[in-house]
């Protein structure tokens, strides 16, 4: 297995008295589509957003290319974000922005250059995604699922070495799914360097895309491996979640 | 039996004593974070990036959009106050002085304070709603991800444009107020213009509009920090939104009351 970009290392987090998280420990393969399984409520958002330091851990330490960042300050988090591309669970466009300037807003915000080549970028990634041509609509006048396209967009535009995406595909229907999925891995394919981590609990699409899966479950990883190692898996609440049954040893809070 | 309630009373007096001490130690940290957060807004106000289009649409929301009810406020107020004025001068037979007398009372202490009180109304619970909406829908958090600080995007722009703002809609109330003095003056105590005009010039000078447009900038920043700090702190969906705003305008009225009576002092001591 190659380095690990990111690395979790007993990272607890509560709030108040739920803990979401529990002494996690996680790897994240580089240059890689990692999925992040479970159940909705196992705290796949909140580990990523402690990836971007968006939450701070309780206890523990995260390794990000080889450094800790927990004791990071504000203004050095603001430099390390730079490199990552995140989607948000319910996209989280700015309502106050067209869907251009939405997707303009990292550009000018990191990576100014002339006007045209700016508005060109935001045309074809726009594109990528499947949505020419609305550029100058508001966020309320789309669909969730055109939404979540936007936002995914306004991830890709800066050309991140790191993709974090939160429930890329939940709530749009199959053939937009397969579109978003088959997305991320022709930008995989492209970019050797790319790290992508797929929040998901979309278990056929982690199978046929991710080359790694971590699977959480109260707040640690109940399993980790490659797509073959978890259709092998005997682990009955791995097996429980494959057969989407609720009888079983898995909890429901 | 008398044991046992002074078991039950002792965990009482010391969960008070601990009540008393969270609070204390709340307010504490409440108060830490505020000095922090207005550092915050200097540092990104002197540092790059300028973000000069934001301040001039903010600019354009609090002034241009709430000037027609500055133009009332400061008509009605004048003519009030001129009225209540002129009835106790009219018994000394000193009417001519009322138009002064409400210059004097409106630079230094109605208009700034009449102007903030409706423009917090107006622009600061909307800064709080809009910013509170973003902080709950995630897109604040979605703002850091992209690296960039909600004080310089949000709150910077929205600080300088009110401090620029306030003292000018304070100079329109001001200006709008007098002529309601005068208005109520010559048409209901019969005072000739000329002497209306004249007692004015003489007796409002310069400092009294200082002091004023002084406070109105203040008055200000006040509300701009207040209303802003309320919002990216907003919790818990719609009602969070709801609970923040509401808080931000009763926080800034008490606040500006606050430092007025401190300012005012010092401008009178002075
Ligand atoms: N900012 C927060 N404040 C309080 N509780 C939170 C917060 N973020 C997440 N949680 C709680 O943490 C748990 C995990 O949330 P999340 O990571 O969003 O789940 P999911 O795995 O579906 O993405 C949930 O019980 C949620 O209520
Ligand atoms: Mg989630």
């Amino acid at each position: 297995m190659s380095m690990d970009v990111v690395e979790f290392k007993g990272v607890s987090k509560s709030f108040g008295k739920r803990r979401v998280l529990d002494r996690l420990d996680l790897h994240i393969p580089q240059g890689k589509i990692t999925f992040i399984l479970g159940k909705s409520g196992e705290g796949k958002s909140v580990t990523i957003k402690h990836i971007m330091g968006l939450l701070k851990p309780d206890a523990g330490q995260i390794i990000v290319d080889g450094e800790d960042i927990v004791g990071k300050t504000k203004e050095e988090f603001r430099q390390y974000r730079k490199k990552f591309g995140m989607l948000f669970q319910h996209a989280a466009l700015f309502d106050s922005m067209t869907v251009g300037e939405n997707v303009l807003f990292p550009l000018m915000e990191h990576h100014r250059t002339t006007m045209q080549t700016m508005l060109t970028r935001v045309e074809e990634v726009l594109a990528q995604v499947g949505l020419p041509n609305i550029q100058h609509k508001y966020p309320t006048e789309l669909s969730t699922g055109e939404k979540k396209r936007v936002g995914l967009a306004r991830a890709l535009v800066t050309k991140p070495h790191i993709i974090l995406y939160d429930e890329p595909t939940t709530g749009m229907d199959p053939l937009v799914s397969e579109m978003i999925d088959g997305l991320i891995v022709q930008m995989s394919k492209e970019e050797q360097e790319l790290t992508s981590i797929v929040i998901s609990h979309d278990l056929k699409a982690a199978l046929q895309t991710a080359d790694y899966i971590v699977f959480l479950y109260q707040g640690k990883v109940a399993l980790a491996g490659t797509p073959a190692a978890f259709r092998a898996a005997k682990d009955p609440v791995v097996r429980q979640f494959f057969s989407g049954k609720v009888e079983g040893p898995m909890e429901f809070l | 039996m008398s044991e046992a309630v002074s078991a039950k009373k002792l965990p009482v007096a010391v969960s008070a004593v601990e009540w008393l001490g969270r609070g204390i130690i709340g307010m504490y940290a409440e108060w830490l974070y505020f000095v922090g957060f207005v550092r915050q807004v200097v540092v990104w106000t002197v540092r790059r990036p300028h973000r000069v289009g934001l301040l001039f649409t903010h600019m354009e929301f609090i002034g241009n959009q709430s000037l027609n009810i500055i133009i009332g406020a400061g008509v009605a107020v004048g003519a009030v106050f001129g009225l209540q004025i002129g009835a106790i001068f009219v018994v000394f037979r000193a009417e001519s002085m009322m138009g002064a007398a409400t210059g004097k009372a409106l630079c230094q202490e109605l208009a700034p304070l009449i102007t903030a009180i409706l423009i917090t109304g107006r622009a600061g619970a909307a800064m709080t709603a809009e910013i509170a909406t973003m902080k709950v829908n995630e897109q604040v958090d979605a703002m850091e991800a992209m690296a960039t600080d909600p004080i310089s995007y949000l709150v910077v722009p929205r600080v300088l444009a009110s401090i620029l703002i306030m003292p000018l809609l304070c100079s329109v109330f001001i200006f709008t107020g007098v002529l309601g003095s005068f208005l109520a003056g010559t048409l209901l105590f019969h005072v000739d213009e000329g002497l209306f005009v004249q007692k004015i010039t003489t007796l409002v000078t310069s400092k009294d509009i200082w002091r004023g447009l002084s406070k109105a900038f203040v008055f200000a920043a006040i509300m701009a920090v207040i209303c802003c700090r309320y919002g990216l702190r907003a919790s818990g969906g719609a009602k969070g939104v709801g609970i923040a705003t509401t808080n931000a305008v009763v926080v800034t009225l008490l606040a500006m009351l606050a430092v007025d009576v401190v300012l005012t002092y010092f401008q009178i001591m002075w």
